[in-house]
């Protein structure tokens, strides 16, 4: 990573125009040409340091229902539940993280009734309970990360 | 087709990759058999609305050398929620701050994601915040490993 995708990586972030020649726009704004902000972005498409360029949206106010759920899995049993909560396209994350609780997932569902639905399935097909952490306030969401040459 | 379809063909084509070409919309004008012009327009609309919060990328942090992470709970009493929350929030190394409703038995409900360059930085961020908050009961719940991550389907 040099100097060059670092710009391009940091200005991405914070998104691009919604005008014809966004591009175009970033460019004249970074001081690059648009043919290398297109050709540097596939790169770093390919290199895996984007995930994904595309719109990013307010899931609560695309009328979404979220939950953070936990469980608490016995050693032996991860592979089987992982599989078992993986396979609902609602379950966007999951972790295995070191704590009492080891398998941490976000669940994001189109109403509240598919939410309840899908804990109270997990619940029943893994006799393991599911302990659920809605959001009540939100404070902050900015996944952007400052880069700089140190990286 | 209605205005509903098309913003749904919208938002479908868009929680998707989108190609780094000169004209990008256009693409997706192609793809959902609209113009350019309305595809703008709906992006808009959507923007203006706080559906859409921006057409951007999102980066494996890991590859980017934000490599130390961690999801740090705090345990908050009611009347500081908003003091200790806004003060999380202001830090740039933490990327999500809420306060979640928890269940009998979980007393931390400030959950904050912390992202570090290194352990140590990680450690120092965390030292820092509570710190600052005066909050000592804390948990750090670190990843042992990716089980999965995808995106939301909105349509």
């Amino acid at each position: 990573m040099d100097q060059v995708d670092i710009k391009i990586l940091n200005y991405l972030q914070e998104g691009i125009t919604l005008s014809p020649r966004p591009f175009l726009d970033m460019a004249r704004e970074l001081g690059i040409s648009e043919e290398t902000i297109l050709a540097r972005i596939e790169a770093l498409r390919d290199r895996g340091l984007i995930r994904r360029l595309g719109g990013v949206f307010d899931s609560p106010r695309m009328g979404m229902k979220s939950t953070l759920c936990a469980m608490e899995v016995p050693e032996a049993r991860i592979p089987e539940v992982a599989q078992q909560v993986n396979a609902y396209r609602e379950v966007t994350h999951n972790y295995l993280r070191n704590d009492v609780y080891n398998m941490w997932f976000t669940v994001t569902a189109s109403s509240g009734e598919d939410l309840e639905r899908i804990l109270q399935e997990i619940e029943s097909y893994t006799g393991i309970k599911v302990i659920s952490m809605p959001v009540r306030q939100r404070y902050k969401i900015k996944v952007a990360f400052a880069l700089n040459d140190e990286t | 087709m209605t205005r509903h379809d098309i913003i749904d063909r919208v938002i479908k084509e868009l929680q998707g990759d989108l190609p780094a070409v000169y004209r990008p919309y256009q693409v997706v004008a192609e793809r959902t058999g609209l113009s350019e012009e309305e595809v703008i327009s709906v992006l808009n609309g959507l923007r203006e609305k706080g559906m859409l919060k921006r057409i951007g990328a999102v980066l494996r942090h890991q590859k980017v050398g934000y490599d130390a992470n961690a999801m740090v709970v705090w345990k908050v009493a009611e009347e500081d929620m908003d003091r200790v929350g806004n003060l999380m929030a202001a830090c740039p190394l933490v990327s999500h701050c809420y306060w979640r409703e928890t269940p009998a038995g979980w007393p931390f409900n400030i959950f904050t994601m912390v992202h570090a360059r290194s352990h140590q930085e990680l450690q120092a961020v965390i030292h820092e915040l509570s710190c600052k908050s005066g909050i000592g009961e804390y948990r750090v719940i670190e990843s042992v490993r990716e089980l999965k991550k995808t995106s939301v389907q909105y349509r």
